[in-house]
């Protein structure tokens, strides 16, 4: 079990997407999940071991780090990439009952079970809106757990056993910051991906809805 | 998810590209992806373990090495080939849009689509005319521009290309200027050397490839211009040729619209 099983699903959601949810997931992938994958992991490997306090009272490192990073900022965003991409799943299950009943049936039930309408418009239009929320959720997390989305070469940590106010050191936090703001950028890209997404689905259907009225009436 | 998922999603644009983009993606994934997946990762693998101050202050280190190295190579090679391989996505995305269209007018019954299937829409050749020309040349122009920013930032962050063997660093809270040495720095220039003379090569073949489409675009036009009647043998060579680009395209955009969804 890796991201390799993430990708896997996210092929198959790619099917019944539109235009746009396809770039979503090319966006996803290449540069969110990749970029984890092959640059950011590396980025926080030794975090640890590489924090530094001057300090020789045993035990007072381990305090520190544990303070400033109750959550470290990559499994942050692993959390996010795998909640992000968990409700596009939601779709693929609604097609899989409608194949079911077809089916169970034994007749044609609808036009395509993998067309976007109906119920499974309902269903596709609530995993947007889950999607976005969760990109927002975890933006805001990162914001206020990490005061912003800067990373300070020096933090000053005074909690027992520390003696006093111990100056302590993160490995690394340029290259840090550098990938914090591309993990931003990217959120913000699929955030304004999936509105796009929503605001064209409810205006196509919107467009369908009333002109079916329209010609209703005149009849 | 790896590189090894890229080149999936890469191989079917492949089939479609001219030769000098075969070329170029060849030269992407072996002198490149490969390089650095097998032998630059290890050879930055310790970089700050190894990299050692002359001075026992905590914390000295990890500033001088934040100091000197904002990002590292490894890092910055990694963003660099991930947004290279990108563009070739777009014309992917563009003919999938274009058999979208075809497929949809075809289901509409509509009388100016003379498919007769839906797998003669799946076989068809577009032309690599108008839009999806475009599409091309502009897929073909970021990959300069941004093969071209990166060897600038690389060069600017750096200093050039040479990794020196030993940094002084008077940063807070080193007491002074302490002397910090990288390690393996040979190596490390060997390697930075080797990734840009690659970067410049695959530079070249852009714009050799660019100069290419530029080249048979005109000339093309020029033929129409000169022979406003066709004749039939001519016409079918040319069809011919620009059927079997377009199939490529075509093909290729299928797999790798397949691929994703696969």
């Amino acid at each position: 079990m890796s991201w390799g099983f993430l990708r896997d699903l996210l092929s198959g959601v790619n099917k019944y997407s539109t235009g746009i949810g396809r770039i979503w997931v090319a966006v996803v992938f290449i540069f969110r999940l990749l970029v984890y994958v092959a640059a950011a992991e590396n980025i926080w490997k030794y975090e640890y071991d590489e924090f530094e306090c001057n300090i020789r009272q045993p035990g007072c490192e381990n305090v520190c780090f544990d303070h400033f990073f109750p959550v470290s900022h990559i499994r942050l965003w692993a959390l996010q990439l795998i909640m992000v991409s968990t409700p596009s799943l939601v779709v693929v299950f609604h097609v899989a009952y409608r194949e079911n009943r077809e089916k169970h049936h034994n007749q044609k039930l609808y036009t395509s079970p993998g067309k976007i309408d109906g119920g499974l418009l309902c269903t596709y239009l609530i995993s947007l809106i889950l999607k976005t929320g969760f990109e927002i959720v975890f933006l805001v997390l990162f914001y206020k757990l990490y005061n912003g989305f800067q990373v300070p070469r020096l933090v000053k940590c005074d909690i027992r056993p520390c003696p006093n106010t111990v100056d302590c050191y993160i490995s690394k936090p340029t290259e840090k910051m550098i990938f914090l703001c591309f993990l931003v950028a990217t959120s913000c890209l699929c955030i304004v991906l999936n509105l796009g997404e929503l605001s064209y689905l409810i205006f196509k259907y919107s467009i369908k809805c009333y002109l079916k009225r329209y010609i209703k009436k005149r009849q | 998810m790896d590189w090894g998922a890229l080149h999936t999603i890469l191989g079917g644009v492949n089939k479609h590209s001219t030769s000098i983009g075969k070329i170029w993606l060849t030269v992407l994934f072996i002198f490149r992806i490969m390089i650095l997946v097998v032998a630059a990762e290890r050879v930055w693998g310790d970089e700050q373990d190894d990299f050692i101050c002359n001075t026992l202050q905590p914390g000295c280190k990890n500033v001088c090495y934040d100091h000197f190295f904002p990002i590292s190579h490894i890092r910055l090679w990694a963003l660099q080939l991930i947004f290279v391989s990108t563009p070739a996505l777009l014309v992917a995305m563009h003919v999938a849009y274009r058999r979208h269209e075809k497929k949809r007018q075809f289901r509409k019954g509509d009388q100016k689509c003379e498919y007769k299937d839906i797998e003669e829409i799946r076989r068809q050749r577009f032309h690599i005319e108008g839009s999806l020309w475009w599409t091309y040349t502009s897929s073909i122009f970021f990959r300069l521009v941004f093969e071209a920013v990166f060897m600038y930032a690389f060069y600017f962050m750096y200093d050039g290309f040479q990794m020196p063997r030993l940094m002084k660093c008077s940063a807070w809270p080193c007491p002074n200027t302490v002397d910090c040495f990288v390690s393996r720095p040979t190596e490390k220039t060997v390697f930075t050397i080797f990734m840009i003379a690659v970067s410049s090569i695959c530079i070249l073949l852009n714009v050799a490839e660019l100069c290419y489409l530029l080249t048979k675009f005109f000339l093309r036009r020029s033929k129409k211009a000169g022979n406003p009647k066709h004749h039939p043998n001519h016409e079918n060579k040319e069809e011919t040729k620009q059927n079997e680009m377009n199939e490529l395209i075509s093909d290729s955009c299928q797999n790798t619209v397949i691929g994703f969804s696969s």
